[in-house]
């Protein structure tokens, strides 16, 4: 009977990623020198699954990699071997190689044979170098080796001890074993029986002696006796052979077990070099973005809690279904114009309304309750974060304190898999870029540790996360200059200070003169501002020169609803979303001012704010209307705020975002569309792409 | 988000062999064009619509089709024949379009449906050099049934997302 | 069948087990723990128990012994599962009176052969 072990695959690789990241985590905790023992058996127990699970599922390559790692954790905590910085750090790196080789074999792809090689040369260096060789080069010798083919007569004395029996082994069992080697004749001697009442119930007082006839290897009857080589004297001969050779509990070599064990040896680095898989992109430190999973893990509380909700739900169904079936029985009467049946009428539309009422809440509990079950802590991405700033700061030979808050924020599954690459960016921006190197720090008068802060929190409908650093923040002036080079801002335009700080997300900004190794490879500030506006969520710095900068990231709940708030713009109702939103107000006319031209401004407290027409925007008439009492709403555009008038404002609703694309195709203005309540269509707004058409438009006239 | 739509016609890979080479016509005016029946979606009746900013004067808004966004045509724009009004007896046909890796579900606003009629592929014959005539490449060819002409559309090609795109650039139409 | 007990802190290999051991007709009890096993162990019998050997809170080899301190599980065949090949850890598994033991990996093949020779 085969089985298919695929099925297993998955759980076994989650489990795996998840041991990697104790053993992960657990390493940066260790401290070089004295070795907690926990810690380390915490590793190793970590290790010594993967090579347990990876053997069973056929994935050898990681099965015996990881033995090398365990051979070396294992030394560590017996205390044969010290926990030195570069066993750390290479144990470290092996994680990553391991992670790659799980990856690489989940996915079905290539792993970077060199590197692997390369590690193992690094690994068994370290070996090496101790008192003692690991123990994987022990060879297991196979017992004596007859030419099979041949029908041989083999004579087997078997006398257990007394106490074979305790353990749960039963001649009877090893018996039928041999009997389905070949044939068996087996007599039994008496001669350790002892009398009646002496008799212990549960030892054992036979003994036997086995003929056994067939095409057997030696090995093969040992196998039969393996388990309790230590419980009997076991002797077995072949007849016509001179030479019996013994077997029992003084012989210490070790027996074969089943199946032969091969002898687990790296593969020497030379041979590996030569090979011609290609070389994967990212560097081993790096860690890999993690798939999207097809699955997710819920806590059960909260499926009790959705099977809860959609019981109230039910409730309330009949409930309405009731009331319903009331009315329609009620009609024929009421309709004569009876007037108890009218009371009873009005009685039935109390109900209703009730029940409507009891409706809406039961569908936003499920809905929160639903959009939950897609909800995980923040730390999932977090996580990474210790790593990346322990091996970052050590390269850049920096000194960077991480604080973390809130890892148990919660936000959506699939934001989450897709806020790790820009947050690592900014991260290793904030390292490379904004603290500074000791010496400088010094200078400055600043502690020669330079802190990282890594918040997350929910406000208002949404998660915020902050990267603040006490580092140099940044700098205008190459910031602007740069900005007018690349033809970004002209040096004519007044920008604020926020204004100034936001270009770094500006399409085509680097002002690294060097594409340094750490934040550089083209990955640029802009692609982390549009991988986090895809999410439906913004991006903003705020910085002062000296004393350091804080990126702040507001993310929505979930990707598939949105609050929002319902304008009107030429008879049309379109959706705003609330995240992009700083405020909304009447117009007042004396503080509109025409700026060049044609650009119009407001004056609101005491900030010049550009405003655009949505109906401009969308090639509706140009009503050149005084905009008296119109409507505007201040929404936030590359940290900046701009008015957009439109013609009424409606409520404020949660929508469901439905594509355009999927159909249709990409509309600048618009970044999806939502169904109403009355069935129609409204589109949703893309703040950034009306103000991009606007642009366009006013360059155009 | 999918689409979870519900096909007046069966899938177009298995029902090949009995559909094939059956036309769907509708009119425009006075003339009759016809589309491959296996992308003939469903009929509907003209509803109102949501207008998308500065998209092309042909494309006439989007609809909530059952839960999908499904934007509409008007082929009488398309083509450059002067527009009516529409009524309760404008029709939409919507249709299964293939192109750029994906289908994509389009409808198109027309005068009124008229017949399903089997054409073989020997019977459509290129288009003649007429005033009006619609570009080429929008066309597979044309055919003669009782004794009319019928257009048969490539909506392929007709409704591509890089004529969509040009259109928008430019604000044209075929003529 | 047989009602089998298969403890080990390891999802996959557990459900591997498990499955295999269902898949011929037998009743499986998992347990991930050492200590909730033997607590299982005290309120049901089992025919056959099957544990690994490295675990957290209880190791497999204390799990035997715990096992054989009770009046009803003294001749029950009892397995461990072990990664390790050398001598030592067979030896501590049988002196804490386990029946004998499988070695990882195995394959559901072995493990039903091995299985069938101790439940008879």
């Amino acid at each position: 009977m085969s089985i298919d072990m695929s099925q297993f695959h998955e759980a076994f690789f989650e489990e795996s990623f998840e041991g990697l990241e104790i053993m992960e985590s657990e390493l940066l905790t260790l401290d070089v020198g004295e070795g907690d023992v926990e810690i380390i058996n915490t590793i190793f127990r970590a290790a010594h699954s993967i090579k347990g699970g990876a053997g069973t599922f056929g994935f050898m390559n990681v099965s015996e990699f990881t033995h090398v790692m365990e051979t070396l954790l294992d030394e560590m905590r017996d205390g044969s071997r010290d926990v030195t910085q570069y066993a750390v750090d290479s144990l470290l790196g092996s994680i990553d190689v391991l992670r790659a080789m799980l990856e690489a074999a989940r996915d079905n792809g290539d792993v970077d044979e060199g590197m692997v090689a390369e590690r193992y040369a690094i690994l068994n260096n370290i070996l090496n170098k101790g008192d003692e060789a690991a123990s994987n080069s022990e060879a297991e010798p196979v017992g004596a080796a007859v030419t099979p083919g041949i029908a041989q007569v083999w004579q087997i004395s078997f006398i257990p001890h007394t106490d074979l029996l305790m353990a749960g082994n039963d001649p009877v069992r090893m018996f039928r074993a041999l009997s389905e080697l070949g044939e068996v004749q087996a007599t039994v001697d008496l001669a350790k029986l002892l009398p009646f009442n002496e008799l212990v119930p549960e030892d054992l007082y036979l003994c036997w002696t086995v003929t056994l006839a067939g095409d057997t290897l030696k090995a093969d009857i040992e196998e039969v006796f393996e388990w309790v080589e230590d419980d009997c004297d076991l002797s077995i001969t072949l007849l016509d052979d001179a030479e019996p050779r013994e077997l029992g509990s003084d012989n210490d070599s070790p027996v074969v077990s089943t199946p032969p064990q091969e002898e687990i040896t790296p593969p020497p680095a030379s041979l590996k070099a030569e090979s011609t898989v290609p070389v994967m992109e990212n560097s081993p430190t790096k860690p890999k973005k993690p798939t999207e999973a097809a699955s997710i893990r819920v806590g059960i509380d909260k499926v009790d809690e959705i099977i809860n909700l959609v019981g109230e739900l039910v409730i309330t169904q009949s409930m309405l279904d009731q009331a319903g079936d009331d009315l329609e029985a009620n009609a024929e009467l009421s309709a004569s114009g009876d007037s108890a049946s009218q009371k009873i009428n009005a009685d039935i539309l109390l109900r209703l309304s009730k029940g409507l009422a009891q409706l809406e809440r039961n569908t936003r509990e499920l809905q929160d309750g639903v959009m939950r079950i897609r909800m995980l802590p923040i730390s999932f991405v977090f996580s990474r974060m210790p790593r990346l700033v322990h091996d970052l700061s050590s390269k850049l030979d920096k000194k960077i304190e991480l604080v973390v808050h809130g890892e148990e924020t919660e936000l959506d599954k699939t934001v989450m898999e897709n806020i790790g690459d820009p947050l690592v960016h900014l991260v290793r921006n904030a390292l490379d870029h904004g603290v500074e190197i000791p010496e400088v720090r010094l200078a400055a008068g600043k502690p020669e540790t330079g802190i990282l802060n890594l918040n997350a929190y929910h406000q208002g409908g949404n998660v915020i996360i902050e990267i603040k650093d006490d580092g140099a923040g940044i700098n205008k002036k190459k910031v602007l200059a740069k900005a007018i080079e690349k033809g970004i801002v002209s040096s004519h335009d007044k920008l604020s200070d926020d204004e100034v700080n936001n270009l770094i997300f500006a399409p085509g900004f680097s002002t690294a003169d060097v594409v340094s190794d750490v934040s550089g490879r083209g990955v640029g500030m802009d692609v982390v501002k549009t991988s986090i506006n895809k999410l439906g969520g913004r991006v903003v710095v705020q910085s002062e020169e000296g004393k350091g900068s804080v990126f702040t990231i507001r993310l929505p709940l979930t990707l598939a609803i949105l609050d929002g708030q319902l304008v009107t713009v030429g008879g049309e109702s379109y959706v705003v979303p609330l995240i992009a939103i700083i405020e909304s107000l009447q117009v007042d006319r004396a503080q509109i001012n025409q700026v060049a031209g044609k650009a119009e401004v407001y004056k609101l407290r005491d900030e010049y704010i550009p405003i655009i027409r949505a109906r401009s925007v969308f090639g509706l008439d140009d009503g050149v209307d005084d905009l008296h009492e119109s409507l505007m709403v201040i929404v936030e555009v590359d940290g900046a705020p701009v008015g957009i008038i439109v013609d009424e404002l409606q409520g404020q609703q949660q929508v469901v975002i439905k594509s355009l694309e999927t159909n249709y195709r990409k509309v600048e203005t618009m970044s999806g569309a939502t169904i109403l309540g009355d069935g129609t269509v409204a589109l949703i707004w893309d703040v950034n792409g009306m103000v991009g058409v606007h642009k366009k438009k006013s360059h155009k006239n | 988000m999918s689409t979870s739509l519900e096909p007046v016609s069966d899938d177009i890979e298995t029902n090949d062999n009995i559909h094939q080479n059956q036309y769907l016509t509708f009119l425009l005016g006075d003339e009759e064009y016809g589309v491959d029946i296996l992308r003939v979606q469903e009929i509907r009746g003209w509803d109102s619509v949501t207008t998308i900013p500065n998209a092309p004067a042909f494309i006439k808004g989007v609809i909530n089709l059952r839960g999908t966004i499904v934007s509409i045509l008007d082929l009488r724009e398309r083509f450059g024949i002067e527009s009516v009004e529409y009524n309760e007896l404008t029709v939409v046909v919507v249709l299964r379009v293939k192109g750029d890796g994906k289908d994509r579900i389009m409808g198109v606003v027309v005068d009124a449906v008229s017949e399903v009629y089997h054409i073989a592929e020997n019977e459509l014959k290129d288009p003649p050099d007429l005033g009006y005539a619609i570009n080429m490449d929008y066309m597979k060819g044309m055919a003669t049934v009782d004794e009319k002409m019928i257009s048969i559309l490539d909506i392929d090609q007709l409704m591509s997302l890089r004529d969509l795109d040009q259109a928008t650039e430019s604000g044209e139409q075929l003529a | 069948m047989a009602r089998i007990l298969v403890v080990d802190d390891s999802a996959s290999m557990r459900q591997m087990v498990a499955f295999t051991l269902k898949g011929a007709g037998h009743e499986v009890v998992e347990k991930n723990d050492g200590v909730e096993a033997l607590t299982s162990a005290k309120t049901e019998s089992f025919d056959l128990v099957i544990t690994d050997v490295n675990m957290p809170n209880m190791d497999g080899i204390t799990l035997t012994k715990e096992l054989r301190s009770l009046s009803n599980y003294r001749f029950t065949p009892i397995l461990t599962l072990t990664t390790e090949s050398s001598a030592e850890k067979k030896m501590a598994g049988k002196q804490a009176g386990a029946t004998g033991w499988l070695v990882k990996p195995f394959n559901p093949n072995q493990l039903l052969a091995t299985a069938k020779k101790v439940l008879g």
